[in-house]
């Protein structure tokens, strides 16, 4: 298991396959949050043949509703949120070209298949450490469903997010291999 | 009667609010100390401190410890002696959490109606209260922000008497065991058994609210607690589920006289961010 892997978005292919499940990386660049609403969105519009609000071939995505920015903050305390509830609208965007998600817990088989078959990474984020990540994030901006208020869109600007990768483009799964090492 | 006005009803919930959401109590901070002792786990000791430095962050910027400041929920003891004046006891609190949330930078997590509209409220009231009226002129509130990460984890069953104790540490290993990574290990286990199906899911809340470290005072309930929890941490999930020894901090029961034909039990979970503050006035 790799540590510290240096990664700059948009990820490529080439990126990708290269990350294996337990490898910890420092994410760097653009990211975009939605979580359950805007999932809901994005796909209402894939499915009218609509444009999304930004293109996902080879971003990231991360799961999460961030705390409001207190005055001189970039954004306020900001941890994953639980995945498995954006499962079902995942492999459209993974076909669109997403290239990376990150959240917290277990994803579906379909989600897992999809990804093998983009080509695309699940990192896991510490849930709970909220204000620690913030601090990885330099500037956030909503681009989309303002009125969706912390569920809104959001482009944020990342220097050395800490993550994890859990499941990797081959389909090998932290979440499996971790804890069957110390279960007695 | 001893009077006691809304404003500082109101003042009084805010501040807990705050304090709760900002500081994690130092029984968590002590047990996850001791716990990067205990971890086998190098990955799982990296996330134990990751959580430590994220709550000292949090309690010296005084922002939220986790990005989910949940839904407000509070255990109010109301003295029979005491009379609210100045206004609506429930408005008090409501405003208090109101104030509390929006000043105090907290996340808006409520949504007005479960199934239809599922429009945010914006100042994430309504507040879920649970009050008790008891002897004295005095109030006293216990508050607790629920995340949804570990509420979403939790789970029901209405036992058979028959199943006994083993049918009850089954259910609880079991629910712990299905939930893995999602409710943010190391969590506090809150198990309510007896009463009925309300009684329980209060029982098992109330119980994830009790101190680390502190067992049920009945030896018997206390020895289950002691050997859930080892169970619970055989089963290898660890900080963040990436494997490891420290799965849960504490397994809390609280339990209560039942119906001879049943069995309750409700397994509410809380994650590390185990949030609450009390206060009495
Ligand atoms: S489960 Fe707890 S620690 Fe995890 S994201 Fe929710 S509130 Fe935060």
């Amino acid at each position: 298991m790799a540590k510290n892997i240096k990664l700059k978005t948009p990820l490529t292919n080439e990126d990708v396959v290269k990350l294996k499940a337990g490898d910890s990386v420092l994410i760097t660049g653009k990211i975009y949050t939605a979580r359950d609403a805007a999932h809901k969105r994005l796909i209402d519009l894939l499915t009218q043949g609509k444009e999304l609000p930004f293109d996902p071939e080879g971003q990231v995505i991360y799961y999460v509703g961030p705390a409001p920015a207190p005055p001189g903050y970039a954004s306020g305390s900001a941890g994953p949120t639980t995945s498995y509830r954006m499962d079902p609208y995942t492999p459209q965007l993974l076909d669109k070209g997403l290239k990376g998600m990150i959240g917290k817990g277990l994803r579906s088989q379909e989600v897992v298949e999809s990804m093998k078959k983009n080509k695309a990474v699940y990192f896991g984020a510490v849930g709970g450490a909220a204000a620690l990540i913030a601090k990885s994030i330099k500037k956030a901006e909503i681009i989309a469903y303002e009125d969706l208020g912390t569920e809104a869109i959001r482009e944020m600007e990342v220097e050395d997010f800490p993550a994890i990768v859990i499941i990797d483009s081959d389909g090998n799964n932290l979440y499996e291999t971790g804890p069957e090492k110390y279960r007695k | 009667m001893r009077e006691i006005h809304f404003d500082i009803i109101r003042q009084t919930v805010k501040e807990l609010f705050l304090k709760a959401n900002y500081i994690i109590g130092d029984d968590i901070i002590v047990k996850l100390k001791e716990s990067v002792q205990t971890e086998e786990s190098e990955s799982g000791k990296v996330i134990l401190e990751q959580i430590i430095k994220n709550n000292e962050i949090a309690k010296n910027e005084r922002i939220a410890a986790c990005q989910d400041t949940g839904l407000a929920v509070l255990f109010v003891k109301l003295g029979q002696e005491a009379k609210v004046v100045g206004g609506d006891f429930n408005e008090a609190i409501n405003q208090a959490v109101r104030e509390a949330y929006i000043e105090g930078y907290l996340r808006k997590s409520v949504v007005d109606d479960p199934l239809f509209d599922r429009k945010n409220t914006n100042d994430n009231t309504p507040a879920i209260i649970h009050l008790e009226i008891v002897p004295g002129d005095k109030i006293h509130f216990l508050v607790t922000p629920k995340g949804f990460g570990s509420e979403n984890m939790s789970a029901l069953k209405m036992l058979k008497p028959a199943d006994g104790i083993e049918g009850v540490k089954e259910f609880i290993v079991e629910t712990v065991k299905k939930a893995g990574p999602n409710p943010c290990p190391p969590i506090v286990v809150g198990v309510g058994i007896g009463g009925t199906v309300e009684k329980a899911a209060l029982l098992a809340k109330k119980a994830t609210l009790r101190r680390v470290g502190e067992h049920n005072k009945d030896p018997r309930y206390a020895r289950l607690e002691k050997e859930v929890l080892e169970k619970i941490n055989r089963l290898g999930i660890g900080p963040a589920g990436l494997g490891g020894r420290t799965t849960a901090l504490a397994v809390n029961i609280e339990y209560f006289p039942t119906h001879i034909a049943g069995l309750p039990v409700v397994v509410n979970i809380c994650c590390h961010a185990a949030r609450h503050a009390e206060a009495e006035i």
